[in-house]
């Protein structure tokens, strides 16, 4: 059953205070409402990962085969044989602390092994016990110990407290990327079936329908049918999409989340208005129907097996090349990952925007072009008729989702947009926000119901930020570019920030794109009466390009 | 709680948050007692939830999003109760998660 979360103000009591022993000496504690509960088998056999069986963190067996310790032991030697930059970064760490106070879990918990550097020594101490000299010699004194049932269930209980959300990397003066250890000891204990029901059944949907909520072709469909449908009553205009079309010239995929969960879908139909105000010759896909990878929260080769559709679906349709919606891990994968996976695309052409005939160098190799990128592209060059005033009823703030900031780099385009589309823009203060931002708390599939009280403790520095800007600048709605933080930040929302909404940027796009041919709108994509404009405002203010 | 719930001489398997494992183990009876555990007599007006969920679980294969869940409740019970504040009142817990219980219909998981 869901705990009960602590209120805001018994929550935001932290205590900062270290355990008295040392930190070997303390073992781990499954606090109510700070994991994610195990896997069920269904999902692991259909993705034959291993040791598929009922089972519950809180229970003392967990059900492990009997070489267990072998197994661990044995994926560590491949991966640190595989993984240069794993080895490495099992072996520089120089215990600076720089990244200490950095994540958002350790100042939101106060546990000290929330600090990224703790976090990794978790699993550095087993690996100098096995592979190197000091520690197989002189044990605890170099910082070694053996890995035991307790160190496996301290390890599962805190790689699934990190949102590989790489905050502390941006602060590590040796660069070491604390996700990547994430990443692969979460791949260490997927060896063994220790994975979460919540990441473990979006993995499996993937697998079987192409994207994580499992819709099969017939209702993803229907829901944009759905959309189209609203569009019609808000502007008189009929969309008619097409998917699955070969030949057509792009493929645009998105994070499932954007086709079935409010406020997603609001985004999602900003995306619809803009490619049919554009006359864009592009298609949807029921297969390749999923931007994001739940597989890259269980291992590299799943997330590989995952992503793979959407290079077949782009040489099976035929397009020339890709263009991918708003979403936040899926552009760590797309962006990092996917070239080196399956690359290269040769069999798709460089991206040019058929509107504005930019190129789009960066997406050179991979073909892959985020939406902002070309979003922003298409303002620059005064191809959208912009009416900002119709959303004047929103103080918007911006949230750098952690992949899209730290993972690529997008700081500018996303606010350029958000500046052409809307009158009141504050951005939250300077620490908080691009390369430095703070995660939504819920990344990397953390954002399962029976985790809030983690995730709430995980927003809170996030939540602080978007707090200060309301109070200062009345900001009610915080932007985003990341369908995670689309499901995640309204909870944390209501519980911190009460009365601050959250939106995908496209959504702000959809409300003041002048289309052609649309009746007087009345209400926004929300159905929500639009402000009252006054005389001077409305010819004004709308921006052309 | 998760495991086994015993009622009226069958059993149904349940998860950590007493949701069905099994939605084709739904039935009539079990859905009252779903309801009764959380304090809720089901009235017609829970029914005509229950039923389209249910509906559009078999041809859909996942719970409908909540805004064609309200537009239909729309349809059928007039306008006035076409909003998410009647199907709050309805289920306090949330028509996504407390009426989709009741329903035997699963969570949908992913970027939800």
């Amino acid at each position: 059953m869901s705990n009960k979360v602590p209120t805001p103000d018994e929550l935001s009591k932290i205590d900062y205070t270290p355990p008295k022993k040392g930190w070997m000496d303390t073992p781990v504690e499954f606090k109510p409402g700070t994991w994610c509960y195990g896997s069920r088998p269904k999902y692991l056999e259909s993705v034959d990962f291993p040791n598929p069986r009922d089972w519950k963190p809180t229970d003392d067996d967990w059900k492990l085969p009997e070489n267990w310790k072998e197994i661990f032991l044995k994926g560590m030697e491949e991966r640190l044989r595989k993984y240069r930059s794993f080895r490495l970064f099992m072996d520089i760490c120089v215990r600076c602390g720089a990244c200490a106070d950095k994540c958002h879990f350790f100042i939101g918990s106060g546990d000290p092994k929330n600090m990224p550097v703790l976090r990794a020594e978790l699993l550095r101490s087993v690996y100098r016990k096995y592979f190197t000299a000091s520690g197989k010699l002189l044990g605890k004194v170099a910082g070694a110990r053996e890995l035991t049932i307790d160190v496996l269930k301290e390890l599962w209980y805190y790689y699934y407290q990190c949102t590989e959300c790489r905050r502390c990397s941006v602060f590590c003066p040796y660069g070491i990327d604390t996700a990547e250890i994430t990443i692969i000891a979460r791949e260490l204990l997927n060896l063994l079936g220790l994975n979460t029901d919540w990441i473990a059944g979006p993995v499996a949907n993937c697998y079987r329908t192409g994207n994580h909520l499992g819709l099969e072709p017939h209702t993803f469909k229907n829901s944009i049918e759905f959309f189209l449908s609203d569009i019609e009553d808000i502007t008189g205009i009929k969309i008619e999409p097409s998917f699955n079309r070969k030949g057509a010239e792009i493929l645009f995929i998105t994070p499932s989340g954007d086709t079935f969960a409010d406020p997603g879908t609001y985004t999602c139909m900003g995306y619809l208005m803009l490619f049919h105000e554009l006359g864009l010759d592009y298609t949807w896909s029921t297969y390749a129907s999923e931007g994001g990878n739940f597989g890259f929260f269980t291992s590299n080769e799943m997330a590989k097996r995952l992503h793979y559709k959407i290079y077949a679906e782009a040489k099976r349709l035929g397009v020339k090349w890709i263009l991918g919606g708003e979403c936040g891990h899926m552009w760590r994968v797309l962006n990092q990952y996917l070239d080196t996976w399956h690359g290269p695309a040769d069999f798709l052409e460089e991206p040019v925007s058929p509107i504005t005939g930019t190129t789009f160098e960066n997406a050179k190799s991979s073909k892959l072009v985020h939406i902002a990128e070309f979003t922003a592209d298409l303002i620059r060059n005064g191809i959208l008729k912009l009416d900002p005033s119709r959303n004047n009823h929103l103080k918007v703030t911006f949230h750098d989702s952690c992949n899209t900031s730290r993972g690529m780099g997008i700081f500018e385009e996303p606010r350029f947009i958000i500046r052409s589309v809307c009158n009141h823009f504050y951005e939250m203060p300077e620490d908080t926000i691009r390369e430095k931002t703070f995660c939504c708390g819920s990344g990397s599939g953390l954002n399962a119901g029976e985790n809030m009280e983690l995730r709430m403790r995980g927003g809170f520095p996030r939540a602080n930020a978007v707090k200060y800007v309301k109070e200062k600048h009345d900001v009610n709605m915080l932007a985003n570019i990341c369908a995670i933080d689309r499901a995640a930040l309204p909870p944390l929302m209501d519980y911190w920030v009460p009365d601050v909404r959250v939106a995908g940027v496209h959504e702000l796009v959809g409300n003041a794109l002048v289309m052609k041919g649309e009746k007087e709108r009345i209400v926004d994509l929300r159905g929500e009466p639009l402000p009252v404009k006054s005389e001077s405002t409305s010819s004004e203010e709308v921006k052309e390009g | 709680m998760g495991g086994v719930l015993e009622f009226k001489g069958k059993s149904y398997e349940i998860d950590d948050d007493g949701y069905l494992i099994n939605w084709q183990d739904w039935n009539e009876d079990i859905a009252g007692q779903l309801a009764k555990i959380e304090g809720i007599e089901l009235t017609d007006a829970h029914w005509e939830v229950i039923r389209f969920l249910r509906n559009y679980f078999l041809q859909y294969q996942i719970a409908p999003m909540i805004k064609i869940l309200v537009k239909e409740i729309g349809k059928v019970m007039g306008p006035e109760k076409g909003n998410t504040k009647y199907l709050y009142e309805l289920y306090p817990g949330g028509p996504a998660k407390q009426a989709c219980k009741f329903a035997g219909l699963p969570k949908p998981t992913g970027c939800v």
